[in-house]
């Protein structure tokens, strides 16, 4: 699984961050940081739900 | 039962809850048979841009649509759109429906997902009215996109609630001349309190929105052109008037619960469930239409929050199938959270707001901080950010968790 975010959409509701803080990273300036695109196995549940709770739908999984 | 033995769940409301039901269903990758039942011809879409990126044109119908929609038959599920849902029978475990191309029809379930959502509420005797709108579906905002091309300003706003907040932003944004009309002395009283909302009146204002509060509306101006009416202005409560050529009304919404009369199901404010969504053996609620009683708060909820749309679809498909296979299931009992964008606002909000409250963050003044609610015990209940997303997300976590006042603050100033 590869995390893609569209930083175009993305307006640092920090939803994702909620959900999977190994992932997903808003930090002081107000910006996401993807801190593991390629996440482990044991995280693709977490991170499938924090694609889906995304208010702009800005996360994309690919693979 | 399908024709292969696997159940069959029926969901109606093909919007962002019945999709996100049967989303759980299939990364469950039990058997079932999913039919999807929406009333809208379209393929699901997002609502929230509607009154603001949609609205402002900034974004195409494309760009609407939920990801499911992108590759339907991905879903697994039988869409059945452009129809209504217009009766159910418990016993006899079916429903009613009516399509736009195939006329009436009944569908058997085994399990049953009510996901049917809420309408907007209209003002009475505005229906013959086309310069008076309502922003709930894909169509309605098309039709006032249109009209605002074709007629242009001023435009009244009545209601400052969420949505109202959202199209004058949008609208004043764009140029517009917009008054924003509110019966209550302040905004978002009832979810938030008086003081927040007047900051966010005093946003409009500064950005040259006309704020009318306290003030209720009597009816409106109408020019007669014989075969059709346009409006001139809105009358209000106090003698004044307010000259508008498109009006739009965000006075609520109603949850579509007419089709369920006679069902033997509990209808009051919404549809009735218990912690776990559950309203009658083999029958689930989720999202706008829901009044589940929610074990946190200790009391019915009905949740009108994007969110919780997603959330409770989820549980909801879950739910189901705990309920077919008779396996216990955790109540739902999640802590709500919403957003709003107005102007370069992003106010977010968890949980809900109590009496008790206290900046610990920031300064309204310079447009970002956090407030802290408490409820009558003193204890936190809801944390309100303006353009401090982590503030927000961190609040409804320690919320979640049920912690002090004095760890929250520790952790958020």
């Amino acid at each position: 699984m590869k995390v893609v975010v569209d930083f175009d959409l993305c307006e640092s509701n920090a939803v994702c961050m909620e959900i999977a803080p190994e992932v997903f990273e808003v930090r002081d300036d107000d910006f996401l940081y993807v801190l593991d695109e390629n996440p482990a196995e044991g995280l693709h549940d977490k991170v499938r739900d924090a694609a889906d709770r995304c208010p702009k739908q800005a996360i994309t999984l690919e693979g | 039962m399908s024709d292969n033995g696997a159940p069959r769940i029926v969901i109606v409301g093909a919007s962002l809850a019945g999709v996100h039901a049967a989303q759980a269903i299939r990364r469950s990758g039990a058997d079932a048979e999913i039919v999807l039942i929406g009333d809208e011809a379209d393929h699901p879409y997002d609502r929230p841009p509607l009154s603001k990126q949609y609205l402002g044109g900034d974004w195409d119908a494309e760009k609407l649509l939920l990801r499911p929609s992108k590759d339907p038959d991905a879903l697994g599920v039988e869409w059945r759109l452009g129809t209504d849902a217009v009766g159910l029978d418990l016993e006899a475990r079916t429903v009613r429906t009516l399509s736009m191309d195939d006329g009436p029809d009944e569908v058997g379930f085994d399990g049953l997902v009510i996901a049917t959502g809420a309408r907007a509420r209209r003002l009475p005797d505005t229906d013959g009215l086309s310069d008076v709108h309502v922003v709930r579906s894909k169509a309605d905002a098309d039709r006032l996109r249109a009209a605002v091309a074709d007629r242009g300003g001023p435009i009244a706003v009545i209601g400052a609630g969420f949505i109202g907040g959202e199209v004058a932003a949008t609208f004043r944004s764009a140029g517009h001349d917009v008054t924003m009309i509110e019966a209550a002395e302040a905004p978002l009283t009832r979810v938030l309190d008086a003081e927040a909302g007047m900051m966010i009146a005093e946003r409009h204002r500064v950005e040259g929105v006309e704020v009318r509060l306290g003030v209720g509306v009597d009816g409106f101006e109408i020019d007669d052109h014989g075969d059709h009416q346009h409006v001139r202005g809105v009358r209000l409560a106090d003698g004044s008037t307010v000259e508008a050529r498109t009006v739009v009304v965000g006075i609520g919404a109603i949850p579509n619960t007419e089709w369920l009369g006679g069902s033997g199901l509990e209808i009051d404010n919404g549809v009735r469930a218990d912690a776990t969504c559950l309203a009658a053996p083999g029958v689930v609620v989720a999202g706008d239409v829901a009044n589940w009683d929610h074990p946190r708060y200790g009391r019915p909820m009905r949740v009108e929050q994007w969110d919780n749309g997603v959330d409770q679809g989820g549980y909801a498909g879950r739910r189901i199938l705990a309920d077919l296979a008779g396996e216990p299931i955790d109540p739902f009992d999640p802590v709500p959270w919403f957003w709003s964008d107005q102007y370069d606002w992003k106010i977010q909000f968890a949980g809900i707001a109590g009496r008790g409250r206290e900046i610990i963050h920031g300064d309204p003044a310079e447009g970002r901080f956090a407030q802290l609610y408490l409820d009558e015990g003193g204890a936190p209940c809801g944390l309100l950010a303006v353009n401090r997303p982590r503030h927000a997300i961190k609040g409804r976590q320690f919320l979640t968790s049920a912690a002090s006042a004095d760890e929250i603050r520790d952790a958020l100033a």
